[in-house]
């Protein structure tokens, strides 16, 4: 029987490689899709939290809901930057973002 | 009427400003707007003398001026007989004398500023006039001052009329050192500046006999310097240096009467101190003395009227000293107009000659009618002769003196002989005989109207203004202007007779000896050499103050200024100096070792660490994310354990 320790594991994996790939992807699409990881691994854990604590209440499953709208939003958003920046800098690689530098 | 009588010294005043400020490159409008303020005082002075004869009280006008506890300064007006009758004085002869101005100082460069300072002698004089309590006629007094020093110097490119200003200045300071310390022990005794109360105070016996003797010739002290008594009288005779017109007005008729005025203004302290009116009056008598004697022998015809008017006032500081309130300011009054008439006089006939040496002149008569006329009329009321206004003046005051003492009537009468010959003496070498330089006689002319017109007025006044005191006039001067009450002297006809044969035989005597020449100058000289060097070298008087007073206090300069000047002030500001230069060179290494190391240092490390720094600043977001969650775990960890 899987407890809620196997889902907060696979979470925190989840939240690993996210983080791992917001930290070392250089292609900005690679970034917001790491980022998507990142999500995934929350709303696991709002799951998990809901299913094992109060499984009554759907107040876990409404939030991962939003985030994921939320989400979907902020893609948009992203992606349109992403595009303007490869309009500019003629790629996606976030190491050549670099203009605020000194 | 009265309370507007502050205008009087307010319009000199004014034109003295308006001289100064908008007039000065204006000559002829400078002259007019004295003029006509000094006419607009006369006339107000008039109004004065009037209302004050139609109702003879003293009254007074007065504003705090300073109040502080325990101590008040006003600043008012005292008007009573003695007043109005000064101002008319004052400001009548300055009338004239601008007048005459305007003729004698034409062409000079200084010509407005001439008249600017002759407005702000009246003001100051007719304000000393005015004034109601001691420290305000110290004020003027000392302006009055101020001006005599301005006026005597004002051709101060000539180097005798400089020193002549500053002997002046610096003399009557002498006396008038003496004047302050007299008022501070008379008004801290009585606690008051105010004449009137003064007076109630020291008549009620707030101060004592001894104090009041003290303080009442510390304050004679004051008049002694300014009318040019013994011994401070030395100034007035090099005052002469100064325009002739000025000579007139201040040093024959106005401000040397200022001492005279003062005496008879606090009548009542001499009057309650028997030894203090009883210095006045020999003080006076010595004075009278010694000036006439030493006028029969000068040669410069400025400086016998000075010596004369220094006499003059000796007469009338006399009879003061011998309680003759009256008798002394009718003097004053009487000499006034005679005097200014015979310095101006003087003025136009070295106007003529330019030369003030009488043995230079002669023979001017039928060139200079008016002149000489006048002048003689003048000299005759000087010498006392019936009825000119001289006489009646002179007569009085001999009248006191021997009602006080038989030896002041001597002296007078002494005084009168000789005052009777040295005028006669200069009338006789100037107006009569040959002329002695042919060339200066025959560039002398009459003076213009503008100046001649003043002198008929003033030998006009010389006659007449002495009617005011005759002595059978039941309303006279002595019945208006008067101390306590009305002190009626009977005339004594043995007296003027013999005061008049005097003054007679004083003529006689100088036309013999210089019109007649039957008696000879030469052998007298020669006969009496040794009174002769004495008289002719002013009794060496000045030589003596040179040796006692002057020369000691230049060699007392000098050695101060050789040893503690040199040695020790030099010394101390050179040691100041020294020890401020090694100062500032430690401040100097202070500055550029420490604060400049400092300052430096600032920018240095601060350079320094923004170049380690700023490498912080990748630009790179992912290094920040790092850093971020590194710092987050870090956190965490540090929470956990």
């Amino acid at each position: 029987m899987l407890s809620l320790n196997h889902y907060l594991a696979l979470s925190a994996l989840l939240f690993c490689i996210g983080i791992f790939g917001v930290l070392t992807r250089r292609n900005a699409i690679g970034i917001l899709m790491s980022i998507e990881l990142l999500f995934n691994a929350v709303n696991i854990n709002f799951v998990a939290f809901a299913k094992f604590i109060n499984p009554q209440a759907i107040v876990g499953q409404i939030f991962v809901i939003f985030v994921i709208t939320i989400a979907a939003a902020e893609a948009a958003v992203g992606l349109a930057i992403i595009i303007l920046i490869y309009r500019q800098h003629k790629g996606v690689e976030v190491d050549r973002v670099n203009i605020m530098k000194w | 009427m009265l309370p507007y009588s502050w205008l009087i010294p307010f319009f000199p005043l004014l034109s003295f400003v308006l001289i100064i400020f908008f007039t000065i490159k204006k000559p002829k409008l400078s002259s007019l707007v004295s003029i006509g303020a000094v006419s607009l005082s006369f006339i107000f002075s008039c109004i004065v003398l009037i209302t004050v004869l139609n109702n003879p009280v003293t009254s007074e006008f007065k504003i705090d001026w300073l109040n502080l506890p325990g101590f008040k300064v006003e600043a008012g007006m005292l008007i009573d007989p003695l007043t109005s009758v000064m101002l008319v004085i004052v400001s009548m002869v300055s009338l004239l004398v601008q007048i005459y101005s305007v003729g004698y100082m034409a062409g000079d460069p200084r010509f407005s500023r001439y008249f600017s300072f002759l407005s702000l002698f009246t003001f100051s004089m007719l304000g000393l006039v005015l004034a109601n309590n001691f420290f305000e006629i110290f004020i003027f007094w000392e302006l009055v001052g101020l001006t005599s020093y301005l006026l005597i110097g004002f051709w101060f490119e000539k180097k005798s009329a400089s020193d002549a200003g500053k002997k002046a200045f610096i003399t009557t300071r002498t006396g008038d050192l003496a004047f302050l310390v007299g008022i501070f022990l008379l008004t801290t005794t009585v606690g008051t500046l105010n004449f009137q109360e003064a007076f109630h105070q020291v008549e009620a016996g707030a101060i004592s006999p001894a104090l009041l003797t003290l303080s009442a010739i510390l304050i004679f002290g004051g008049a002694v310097g300014k009318s040019a008594q013994f011994p401070l009288h030395v100034w007035l005779p090099d005052a002469m240096e100064g325009p002739t017109p000025v000579s007139a007005l201040i040093h024959a008729a106005t401000m040397v009467a200022a001492g005279v005025y003062l005496v008879a203004r606090l009548m009542t302290i001499y009057a309650l101190s028997v030894p203090a009116s009883l210095v006045v009056a020999m003080i006076g008598a010595f004075t009278a003395f010694l000036a006439a004697s030493i006028a029969l022998v000068q040669n410069d015809i400025k400086r016998v009227l000075a010596y004369s008017t220094i006499s003059q006032l000796g007469y009338m500081i006399m009879v003061l000293g011998c309680a003759g309130y009256t008798a002394g300011t009718f003097h004053l009054m009487t000499h006034a107009s005679f005097k200014a008439l015979l310095f101006l006089g003087a003025g136009s006939v070295i106007h003529a000659m330019h030369t003030n040496d009488i043995w230079e002149m002669g023979g001017l008569y039928p060139k200079m009618k008016i002149t000489a006329i006048t002048f003689i009329i003048g000299s005759l009321s000087l010498a006392g002769i019936f009825p000119l206004s001289g006489f009646w003046s002179k007569d009085e005051i001999l009248l006191v003196a021997l009602h006080k003492s038989p030896i002041f009537m001597v002296v007078g009468v002494g005084v009168a002989f000789m005052t009777a010959f040295y005028m006669f003496r200069l009338c006789f070498v100037t107006f009569f005989g040959k002329p002695r330089d042919q060339h200066k006689f025959e560039h002398a002319h009459e003076s213009p109207k503008v100046m001649t017109i003043p002198l008929i007025i003033l030998a006009f006044l010389s006659i007449v203004a002495g009617w005011v005191g005759i002595p059978w006039l039941h309303k006279g001067y002595s019945s208006f202007v008067y101390f306590h009450e009305v002190h009626h002297l009977e005339p004594n006809f043995i007296l003027m007779g013999f005061a008049t044969l005097v003054a007679l035989a004083g003529i006689w005597l100088a036309y013999l000896m210089y019109y007649k020449r039957s008696i000879s100058t030469e052998r007298l000289k020669q006969r009496f050499s040794f009174i002769y060097r004495v008289l002719y070298n002013k009794y060496y008087l000045d030589e003596l103050y040179n040796a006692i007073i002057i020369r000691p206090l230049y060699k007392l300069t000098d050695f101060l200024f050789k040893k503690f000047d040199l040695g020790v002030i030099d010394w101390l500001v050179n040691a100041v100096g020294d020890f401020t230069v090694f100062l500032s060179w430690l401040k100097e290494r202070f500055d550029t070792l420490i604060v400049d190391g400092a300052v430096n240092g600032l920018g240095y490390v601060i350079r320094g660490s923004g170049a380690g720094i700023r490498k912080v600043q990748t630009g790179q977001l992912q290094n920040y994310a790092f850093i971020i969650f590194f710092g987050i775990v870090l956190i965490i960890i540090l929470k956990i354990f």
